[in-house]
Formats: C-alpha cells, structure tokens, sequence
C-alpha cells in the first residue's frame, strides 16, 4: 500500500523565499553578477562544466551563482537544463595536437620541442595570502614575448611513440562512433569510450581520491606526467545541410597524458603504457586524476589483477558520478515516515517475543526468592 | 558544385562569425550596403553538439560532453541561403550572422564586406598572438650551473 501525505505546501514557498534571502547575503553588500562568477571564478566554472558535462561558461556561472557555489548543486542545475535541449549531432574528435597553448608542461622530458611552457598556474605560487586581494581595483598586466609560441608541439606520448616505446593509441577498425552513456545503459566490463565519457562527467573529488590510492599502492601504477596541456581548441561539425565541416569556436580544454610501466608480451616488445585524461576549461587536477584512473583501470586489457577499487571498473563507474550519487545520499532526508513506522512497529514486535521468550526462565527464580 | 576557393573562404567566414562578438557582427552589416529582404528559414534554436575526443589523443573517439550551440538559417530573395553556426546560446547573433553569410556569397571577394571580415579576422589573430606571447613568456629557459673548475 502506499499513503500518500498531503500537507507542507506553505512552508515549502517559505523556504524558496528563506532560500533567496539566504543567497543574497547581506544586502549591504553588492550583488556578484554572473559576468564576474565567468570571469574571475574561472576553475570552479571549469568544474561546473565537467560535471554539469556541458560546455557554456555563463550557465556554469549562473549554476554557481544560484547554488551559492556548490558545485554539486550547480552540476545539477546543468544537467537538468541539458535535457531541455535538443542535440544537433555530434562534432569532429577535437584535435588537441592543434591546441593554442597556454600552458604545456612535461615531468618526463627537460628538453621536449616547443619547450616547458608554465602558463597561469598556482604551482610556483607560495600559498600565501594575498590581502591586496581584499582591496579590489587590481588590474595586472602580464609580459609578453617578443614572439609567440612555436607552432608545433607534439604530444610527449607521439615522440615516444616514433620511437616504438608507447604503447600505441590507434583507432579501432572503422573508427566507430562512441558509446553514449546518456543515451545507452552501460553494462559491464566497460570499454574505454564508455569509461572515460563516465570518468569526464565524473566528480573530481572521486576521481582525485582514486587517483592518490593508485598512487599510494592501491593499483601499483608508477606514473610520469608526461605531458599537461591547457588551451583552446576548435570545435569542428558538420551539418548534414551543408555538409563540409564548420568551426563553431573554441573551447578550452586540459590534456594529461601519464606515461606509466611497460607492459609486454612474447608478440610485442615492452613498452610504456598510457593513462589520459581530457576535461573542459582549466582543470588540471581533474585531467591528471582521470589519467591516473584510466590507467587503472586498463588492468584487464593487460592481464592485470584488478585487486583494487581504482581497478574496477563498475565500481569506479558507477560511484563516480556526483549528481547521481548525491541524488540517492540525499534522498535519505525526504520523508521515510511510512518506513519508519514499519521498522518501529517490527522493533517492538521483536523486543516483545524476546521479553515473553525470558519470561519464563525468570519467573521460577523468582517464585523461589519469595 | 562550388570550387574549393570559394568554400574554403565561406568556411574561413564561418569560423570568423563564431568567435565574434555581436556588436562586430553588427558593425559589419551596418556597414553593409543596403540590406536586401530575407525569410528566416530556420528561427536560431539553441540546442547542445556533443564534443568528441579521443582516447590519447588520436585513438578511440569518445564523449567528452556536450556544449550548447545555435543555428539560424535565412533566405534571401533571390534564393541564396544563409546559415550561422556557433557554439553558445546567442540567437541575435545566430540571425545576423546568418544574414552576412548569405551576402558575403553574393558579395566579389575584395568587396566592402569581405574586407570588414579580414579586419575582424585580423583582430582575432592579434588577440591569439598577444594571448601566446603571454604563454611564450613564462617558458622556462634551463641552464645548466658549472661548479668547480673545469
């Protein structure tokens, strides 16, 4: 049977307008605008955008505006307001050996073409606090070279691989189109387009916890960064009324490429083994975390015992997605009453058949007493 | 049939409007000589394109995520067809750029147009060489430090 219970509509508008209240803050103080959350809350837009799994820097910034910087929440926002979209199709596979670098890095190779790159990164900075932040008006300006960056770049893991050291990453026979996990159930064992569209929409707290336990010996990967790149990249389709593709713009995007232990057999000499990672904006702990995590998971495909959580794939898959996850945690806190009172009415059935079983063996004892 | 000059150029211009700004698309067609009467074949519709990548860069393709984007087709009387397509949810934008990429094709290369277009796509190039000599500025350059004498 299932009750319904009516009843809460009155406290529930009062909570939208709490809510709104609450959101404001102080209104002493000047509202953000969501041009500003764009512009000067750029990596937790980034994050907004991995896990909402769409790519639009003002609805990031809008979500997080209206969540009040939960990022959770604000994925939420955005994945409920995809589905009100209509999909055009799907684009070319972006070319990130075509990326405008702004920042390129390699923990492998000193001396790689194109050079080390450092770009706008926190990793030199000291964790200091800047009070002059506090202050506002502060309108840096940073140096530019005489000339701009060289314009070939090739990925660290397209160098080893000329030389035959990389395990090779080659389209399959066809180059088919991917799986799509919001399209199509996923089922187990996943293949690699099903793991790492799970893992780029996956919650980067997962993913990085993860990532540290291969690292910490749950998953005996010992990897390099061979490569970090952050940039633009073009977005190319091809509408099927004009047929010939169109550059619809650019997105900025981070790549890691781990190069980890080798891997060989009686057919293939050994060679280094890849873990990538690919998210949207300037997400770089997110990008290595995934890098870390594919590698894991390529366990299987090795012949390796996938003793571990960062091995295995339907664990990783389906715990890593925030919104789901966060969905069934957060159910707990709607109303169970008609449960409870179930589980009530079952505890004191069992405490009194325990009772009425004791009675009894203590009702002798104290017969005889008296 | 169109020869691969001209398709290349309509492709540049496509490219061009999508990283433009709608005031620039504006400009431009304010610019333009009179505008001629158009029926909007497709009304801009904002929907989603779902972003390939591949596994290492050039293996599998696989989903990354969607990003929103918007369309906009128009006719001219004539029978010439514009399309706009660019990735955001700017559905003004979508109209107008639609509008120039059907007078851009009946417009002779060198027009006053086109040589807006090269304009703008001149502001574009110096905006990605200022943004890459930023980049080229935090390269490091190693050296190597001589201790005792050699």
């Amino acid at each position: 049977m299932y009750v319904a219970v009516k009843g809460g509509e009155a406290a529930i508008l009062a909570t939208h307008d709490l809510l709104a209240e609450a959101r404001r803050g102080d209104p002493a103080v000047p509202e953000v605008e969501v041009a500003q959350i764009r512009e000067q809350l750029g990596l937790a837009v980034a994050r907004v955008m991995n896990e909402g799994s769409l790519y639009d820097r003002d609805l990031a910034a809008l979500a997080l505006k209206q969540a009040q910087g939960d990022a959770i929440e604000a994925a939420f926002l955005i994945r409920a307001f995809r589905t009100t979209l209509p999909r055009f199709g799907s684009s070319l596979p972006v070319e990130t050996s075509r990326m405008a670098i702004r920042r390129r890095i390699s923990a492998a190779y000193k001396d790689l073409p194109g050079g080390q790159v450092l770009g706008p990164t926190y990793d030199y900075t000291h964790r200091l606090f800047d009070f002059a932040l506090m202050e506002g008006e502060s309108r840096p300006e940073a140096p530019q070279a005489a000339s701009p960056l060289s314009d070939t770049m090739p990925r660290v893991p397209d160098i080893l691989g000329a030389e035959g050291l990389m395990e090779p990453e080659t389209p399959p026979e066809g180059d088919p189109a991917p799986f799509d996990l919001t399209r199509q159930p996923i089922s187990f064992p996943a293949d690699r387009d099903v793991r790492l569209q799970s893992m780029a929409r996956g919650d980067e707290g997962f993913l990085l916890g993860l990532g540290y336990s291969v690292q910490r010996g749950f998953g005996g990967n010992h990897p390099f960064a061979g490569e970090i790149r952050m940039g633009e990249v073009s977005v190319e389709f091809v509408p099927e009324e004009l047929g010939f593709p169109i550059d619809l713009g650019e997105i900025t995007l981070t790549e890691c490429q781990m190069v980890n232990q080798f891997s060989g057999s009686k057919d293939v000499p050994p060679q280094f083994t890849r873990g990538y990672g690919l998210a949207f904006g300037h997400s770089e702990r997110k990008a290595m975390s995934m890098a870390l995590v594919d590698r894991a998971l390529k366990a299987r495909e090795f012949g390796e015992a996938a003793d571990y959580p960062a091995q295995q794939d339907e664990f990783v898959l389906y715990h890593s997605d925030n919104v789901e996850a966060a969905g069934f945690v957060e159910h707990l806190k709607l109303p169970h009453y008609v449960d409870f009172q179930g589980e009530l009415e079952l505890i004191r059935r069992i405490r009194a058949e325990r009772e009425a079983r004791l009675a009894p063996e203590t009702t002798p004892i104290q017969e005889a007493a008296e | 049939m169109q020869s691969n000059e001209p398709l290349a150029r309509r492709q540049g211009h496509f490219a061009i409007l999508a990283r433009a700004a709608l005031a620039e698309v504006e400009a431009i067609l304010a610019d333009a000589p009179a505008i001629p009467p158009f029926s909007v074949l497709k009304q801009p519709e904002t929907g989603t394109i779902m972003v390939e990548g591949r596994a290492g860069g050039g293996g599998r393709r696989f989903n990354l995520g969607e990003a929103t984007m918007t369309r906009c087709a128009i006719r001219l009387e004539d029978g010439t067809i514009g399309f706009s397509y660019a990735l955001g949810r700017n559905t003004e934008k979508a109209r107008k750029a639609a509008v120039l990429d059907a007078l851009l094709q009946n417009e002779p290369p060198g027009g006053p147009m086109h040589e807006a277009m090269r304009r703008l796509a001149d502001r574009q190039q110096r905006a990605r060489d200022e943004a890459s000599r930023k980049a080229a500025a935090t390269k490091v350059e190693f050296f190597t430090m001589v201790r005792g004498e050699g």
